[in-house]
């Protein structure tokens, strides 16, 4: 008997506009670009929600409506689904739409996809409670499961999210972690007694968000029942398939020509084919499976490029100055008490502000050129650190 | 047997006024390398023995010819040249033309000194030398362009007579290697050159033409002790070159970061114009000029500034960034510039955007990261960007011609 449990990653942040030195003192929007560049996030989102939110999710109705087993989940950003509302408030009711069936479930992150976790724990748990209130006003439900931002993970996040009565917490299914265990079954987080951690099956998972279109891979063209063959010879030897990726590898980043959509709308039938076979939303998986023995994450454990580390987001010293730049204003920024401020500071917090700054250009680097909206890495540091000077002085001026 | 290469350049270390020279001796030391036999020609004889290259000279005796000792550079235009000696009339210079000619027939002739396999010709001065030796000898021609007229007038009007030398080169030579993209369209577009004859060859940087590294020393430290930064212009002060950009852009800098110091090293006919800009802004007193620097003494210049700032109008590669990256000094340089095709670990404007130039030095010299981040970066990048590896791609083209010949 083995599971695939879907997880969706929908995340969009505020992309900081061009914002130069003599910008600062002067301007105090810092996410309201409407021209046509790449920073215009309204744009930006009406592009990726025709291209992908949309048509993803229609299909996602259209699978669940056809196929009883079938069962996914989303880990929505905050920040996202307030862009959504305010560009696409349609596409909310049609995941309202799917969560009310009852088989689309919403895992917990922080409201602003930020990094707070390892950089202050009580602004994190702000934002995750902001994130909480916001799920639960538009769609009813209260996470079970947790998710952090890229996929980061530590044992200490595991005891906060065990002690807040979380039933699962998601990590990367990382072979130097797991050594020769398999990420096809639940682990216990080494120190806790009730939480269970869930690992991404990243083999499975990339062969879809990364390989689907690339003829260079041997496998291309990857068909339904070569992924379900796939999937099937994982029985016996698993109790769970974790399949987790962005929601925009469907139209975004697999454009729609090179028939991802096919793939996803004939995999429920494929994979139900083999009758030990079913879908399971992370908090079933959770319930349904026993743990089988520790795992130990003394270091950050994330998702990204070849060390699954936070070193795409803060690796150079630009990086670092950045992220130590927007929590060293934290304290000044709650004390003034000023909702306009800290809103504007909570959605600085955003971790792809810092990976756009990442110059791990020769190995795994051409991932993030793609994701940028800047020109290099260094333009998106000035941006970033000029608006982070202006912050300063409003928050010194609202003392 | 290897490949015997009978090469046209004006001038070679250490008798070079500027990067021509340092190329064709980086070129041709990495190709020795590769196992082609090279004999260079300069137009006069100057001391100069380089390794595992032999060097002719066209005003030997035995070619019976007077030396030519003229002041004249590969960066002067035809009409510099009769300006600074008050003659010739005309846009034709009698002199430096004159001398190109005169170099065409007595450098071609050397080829019938021994059985070559491939003529290779540096920039317009040698074109006309290389195209005599082609039509002497029968042999192929590669064409090697390092500067066009376009660049060397930075957007004024252009010789037509060097232009029409270029052009014959450009269309009589077999193949043309060009030094970036940003030249190759040039080639392509001003001159209406075949694309597919068009070779793009990327300058380097290694330890025969930059044998200096970063080093401790207290050059400007009067200016770093006092809390200044320094942003750095070295090289010839002309308008190619774009340095009164970089005055635009200083006048923008010290108004937000009065801390700063600009200095300009170098000379050229911009330099008088340029010093009384700097006065009507009033930033005279942070807006430093010094005469040309080598060597030694301009490493460790560059490696106590903050920054290096290549703002050419239009500059067909830049070997200075290089250098800089190499001494682990941050760049800023103009995405007009075929350097900027290589290297990524630099900050990059349009030459006429001072705005974003002084945005981009106001960052440089404010925030740590960013400065620490280029230079880590751009050190290990520039590693990679040799003079062997130009001469590997050469290696290719010179084969794959061959093959092509053969197979006619």
């Amino acid at each position: 008997m083995t599971s695939l449990c879907f997880y969706f990653q929908v995340h969009q942040p505020y992309r900081v506009k061009k914002y130069r030195v003599f910008d600062i003192g002067k301007d105090s929007q810092y996410f309201n670009d409407d021209g046509q560049g790449k920073t215009n996030n309204k744009k930006i989102l009406a592009k990726v929600a025709e291209k992908s939110y949309y048509p993803t999710t229609k299909l996602i109705l259209e699978l669940l409506k056809k196929h009883k087993e079938f069962k996914a989940s989303y880990s929505f950003s905050g920040i996202a689904l307030e862009q959504m509302q305010e560009v696409a408030p349609d596409l909310i009711d049609l995941f309202k739409e799917a969560v009310d069936t009852g088989r689309v479930e919403i895992l917990g992150e922080t409201y602003h996809h930020s990094l707070s976790f390892f950089y202050s724990q009580e602004e994190f748990e702000k934002q995750v409670q902001m994130h909480k209130d916001l799920i639960w006003k538009l769609f009813g439900v209260r996470p079970e499961v947790f998710r952090n931002t890229e996929l980061s993970y530590r044992n200490d996040l595991a005891y906060w999210a065990d002690d807040k009565g979380y039933k699962g917490i998601i990590a990367e299914g990382w072979d130097k972690v797991l050594g020769w265990r398999s990420p096809n079954f639940l682990y216990r987080p080494v120190g806790t007694s009730r939480i269970k951690v869930l690992l991404k099956n990243y083999k499975l998972s990339d062969d879809i968000a990364f390989r689907f279109s690339s003829r260079d891979w041997a496998e291309w063209p990857l068909t339904t029942p070569k992924f379900a063959e796939w999937f099937n010879s994982t029985n016996g030897n698993g109790d769970t398939v974790n399949l987790f990726m962005d929601y925009e590898t469907f139209g975004e980043h697999q454009w729609e020509d090179t028939g991802i959509f096919h793939f996803l709308r004939a995999l429920p039938g494929e994979i139900l084919k083999h009758p030990d076979n079913n879908f399971k939303t992370p908090s079933e998986v959770v319930r349904s499976f026993p743990t089988r023995g520790d795992l130990d994450v003394p270091y950050i454990l994330t998702w990204a490029d070849t060390d699954r580390d936070l070193t795409a987001w803060v690796g150079n010293p630009m990086q670092h100055q950045a992220i130590d730049a927007v929590y060293q204003l934290e304290d000044k920024i709650m004390k003034s008490k000023d909702e306009i401020l800290i809103e504007a500071w909570r959605k600085l917090t955003t971790s792809d502000h810092f990976y756009y700054m990442c110059t791990k250009w020769f190995n795994d680097g051409d991932v993030h050129a793609y994701f940028s909206p800047y020109e290099s890495p260094y333009d998106a540091f000035m941006n970033y650190m000029n608006v982070i000077n202006d912050l300063r002085i409003r928050v010194d001026a609202a003392a | 047997m290897a490949t015997k290469v009978l090469m046209y350049g004006w001038e070679f270390p250490p008798h070079n006024s500027g990067g021509l020279g340092v190329a064709c001796m980086g070129l041709t030391r990495a190709l020795a390398k590769e196992g082609f036999d090279i004999t260079f020609v300069l137009p006069k004889a100057v001391p100069v023995s380089p390794d595992g290259i032999a060097i002719k000279f066209a005003n030997t005796d035995k070619l019976k010819t007077r030396s030519i000792n003229s002041p004249l550079t590969p960066y002067m235009t035809s009409g510099k040249y009769s300006k600074l000696f008050g003659r010739g009339g005309g846009l034709y210079g009698d002199d430096l033309l004159a001398e190109v000619k005169r170099y065409a027939l007595l450098g071609g002739k050397l080829v019938e000194e021994d059985d070559y396999d491939v003529i290779y010709a540096h920039d317009w001065l040698s074109f006309g030398a290389g195209l005599e030796a082609k039509r002497i000898s029968g042999k192929p021609l590669m064409v090697h362009i390092h500067a066009t007229e376009f660049d060397r007038v930075g957007g004024g009007g252009i010789n037509e007579e060097v232009y029409q030398l270029e052009k014959d080169g450009f269309e009589q030579a077999d193949c043309v290697v060009a030094v970036s993209q940003y030249t190759k369209d040039m080639v392509v577009k001003k001159y209406g050159i075949p694309s597919e004859k068009v070779m793009v060859v990327h300058n380097g940087i290694d330890e025969a033409t930059f044998p200096y590294v970063a080093r401790e020393t207290d050059i400007l430290s009067g200016f770093k002790d006092a809390g200044y930064k320094i942003v750095l212009y070295y090289g010839r002060i002309t308008i190619q070159k774009g340095v009164d950009y970089l005055i635009k852009a200083a006048k923008k800098v010290l108004e937000h970061n009065p801390k700063v110091i600009f200095l300009v090293v170098g000379s050229g006919d911009m330099q008088r114009q340029l010093m009384h800009e700097a006065a009507y802004y009033k930033i005279g007193d942070k807006v430093l000029f010094h005469e040309f620097m080598r060597g030694q003494a301009l490493a460790d210049t560059i490696s106590s500034a903050d920054v290096v700032v290549m703002p050419s109008v239009s500059e067909p590669f830049g070997i200075v960034p290089l250098e800089a990256m190499k001494l682990n000094t941050p760049v800023i340089i103009s995405k007009q510039s075929g350097v900027s095709e290589v290297v990524q670990h630099a900050l990059k404007v349009d030459f006429w955007d001072t705005d974003e130039m002084a945005n981009m030095i106001l960052g440089v010299v404010g925030y740590k990261g960013l400065s620490d981040t280029l230079k880590e970066n751009g050190r290990q990048q520039v590693e990679h960007v040799t003079w062997q590896k130009a001469a590997q791609t050469i290696k290719g083209i010179i084969s794959n011609f061959f093959n092509w010949l053969e197979e006619k």
